[in-house]
């Protein structure tokens, strides 16, 4: 399990994360939502050791982020980050392969380039897998990055908003793999979304947050609800039931 | 063409410019000419190499394919250590002549220079590398301005001296330091060799190469130490041709298209030989030492560095 305790970063005197604690149920996907500015790509990074933070810690099975060998880490927790810019030419299977680095070493054994075909195969990538990336449009970039992350094989799958740029098409599919891994290969997920129907149709609970601190932490049940939805957002939303899933329908709504 | 091929060709062009430095044209005592010859090809290949080396490397984790080491401001400090000998001791004292304090003297204040740089101004979890290269630009210049007021001051006949120590000449490489700078970049290159594949892994980047288990800031750090020792070594033994590992890295990149640093790395050091050994012989045998290596360097590698920024700006535009 990852417990965040009592996080909290600034910088200089702006307080961007404050006093956050959270823990993760393993084997679910939690969304992270909240309006821009809340701190939730901060929280994220600060869970994945890309940042420091100023007071607090992050535990994983009971011991500090910190403390765990890098390399070790790299076999538990992965995370993708939502810009990703390469200046090297890679082909989306060689980007793919570089997921089994904490494993091999960049020496890759059979089985590694086993767990690349998989994962190549779960993203639907095996067809274009010599491409190269530079040649590919964002949705078929995010694919291969997420499929790098699978190739990873990690416990703790931490994705800071992969919808960006996507299309409703492939937002879709990606969500639905996402689930896939949670309920087919017990992987915990952990996701920053904007889009607050993706985490209410997909999340199994959700973290919001407000101005650095944490609002509410519940099941998605407990949060998508418009007096919670208000808390946060300052909006009113009005939700309707569609096959079973709540659905905010905040377009024209009047705060 | 694969890339073996590309490489095993590239090593034959290497075989046959060392084959043609050593032989050609000589006249009188072969005895006398060839182990001289052979002590320059020594000193071009070590050079190279470390330059080489060093510049790939730099580019990699500054993620940038236009910088060279030398924006640290090394060589300038390179330049400043020479111009207070002369300056204070003068070209007859102990430290132009014995080769060996003034070698141990240039190495120890670029190493000491790139060390303090880092360890003072340099702290990768709170400011991007940039900053670094900024300040490491700014104070290169303050340096370069330092040396040229000194040189204003000094007397005309010494000046002549400092100049021609300043420039880059394979010629007047003395046999004994090029065994000390084959150590030092025999360390500098195992450990080197080790962090090969790491390499590889940060060219995706900081946040994938953590992600990835590598432990990036110190990575940086370690990293830009070994280029400053490379770059030291070369520049104490045949003066600053940083200049030079521009151009040799971006035909690699360009000739090599891979992410491997071990690819990389060898295509950059064997272009590098080429280049230093093919120039060295048209210096010596069709410009007949009218001119230096590094005037053909520069003028080489100025109108490459443009064709890049072009191409840059295109590939941004």
């Amino acid at each position: 399990m990852i417990e965040i305790k009592e996080l909290t970063k600034r910088y200089g005197k702006k307080t961007v994360v404050e006093d956050v604690s959270v823990n993760i149920e393993p084997g679910t996907i939690t969304s992270f939502i909240g309006p821009n500015g809340a701190g939730k790509s901060t929280l994220l990074s600060m869970v994945s050791r890309l940042l420091n933070a100023d007071t607090g810690e992050v535990l994983l099975d009971k011991n500090n982020v910190k403390k765990w060998k890098s390399n070790d880490l790299a076999k538990r927790v992965s995370i993708l980050r939502q810009s990703n810019f390469i200046n090297v030419r890679l082909t989306i299977r060689e980007l793919v392969a570089f997921g089994r680095y904490p494993y091999s070493k960049g020496r890759l054994t059979a089985e590694d380039e086993q767990f690349v075909d998989q994962a190549l195969e779960y993203m639907n990538l095996i067809d274009m897998q010599n491409q190269f990336l530079d040649e590919l449009s964002g949705g078929q970039k995010q694919r291969a990055f997420i499929a790098m992350v699978i190739a990873q094989d990690t416990d703790y799958i931490l994705l800071d908003e992969p919808l960006n740029n996507l299309d409703m098409k492939h937002s879709v599919q990606i969500m639905k793999i996402l689930r896939k891994l949670v309920n087919e290969l017990g992987r915990t997920v952990v996701i920053v979304l904007h889009d607050i129907n993706f985490a209410s149709v997909y999340s199994d609970r959700i973290v919001a947050m407000k101005d650095g601190k944490l609002v509410k932490n519940g099941t998605t049940n407990e949060i998508i609800n418009s007096d919670t939805l208000r808390e946060i957002y300052d909006m009113n939303i009005p939700i309707q039931e569609q096959n079973g899933c709540r659905i905010c329908v905040y377009f024209n709504s009047h705060t | 063409m694969r890339n073996r091929t590309k490489m095993i060709l590239l090593f034959i062009l290497v075989i046959i410019s060392i084959l043609l430095y050593g032989f050609y044209d000589i006249k009188g005592g072969f005895d006398y000419a060839f182990p001289r010859r052979m002590i320059r090809v020594a000193a071009m290949v070590i050079t190279g190499v470390a330059i080489s080396y060093a510049t790939v490397v730099f580019q990699t984790i500054t993620h940038n394919r236009i910088l060279t080491p030398s924006v640290i401001g090394i060589g300038s400090m390179y330049e400043v250590v020479q111009t207070l000998i002369y300056f204070f001791a003068g070209s007859m004292s102990i430290w132009v002549i014995n080769k060996y304090l003034n070698f141990g003297a240039a190495i120890t204040a670029m190493i000491v220079f790139a060390l303090l740089l880092y360890r003072y101004l340099f702290r990768p979890d709170k400011y991007p590398i940039y900053l670094l290269l900024l300040i490491g630009m700014v104070i290169g210049t303050l340096l370069g301005s330092f040396v040229t007021f000194l040189q204003v001051l000094i007397d005309p006949v010494e000046y002549l001296g400092l100049q021609s120590q300043l420039f880059a000449s394979f010629t007047k490489v003395k046999a004994e330091l090029l065994y000390i700078a084959l150590g030092i970049l025999l360390i500098a290159f195992l450990y080197g060799y080790f962090i090969m594949k790491k390499l590889d892994v940060m060219s995706l980047g900081r946040e994938n190469a953590i992600n990835l288990g590598i432990n990036y800031d110190r990575m940086v750090m370690n990293t830009l130490i070994l280029s400053s020792v490379l770059i030291a070594t070369s520049t104490a033994l045949v003066g600053s041709i940083t200049f030079f590992g521009l151009i040799v890295a971006n035909l690699s990149y360009q000739f090599f298209v891979t992410y491997k640093h071990s690819t990389l790395i060898l295509g950059a050091s064997l272009f590098s030989i080429v280049a230093l050994v093919g120039g060295q012989f048209l210096v010596e045998h069709v410009l007949e030492l009218r001119t230096t290596i590094s005037v053909i360097i520069n003028f080489v590698g100025g109108i490459y560095f443009i064709y890049l920024l072009l191409k840059e700006s295109r590939a941004a535009a």
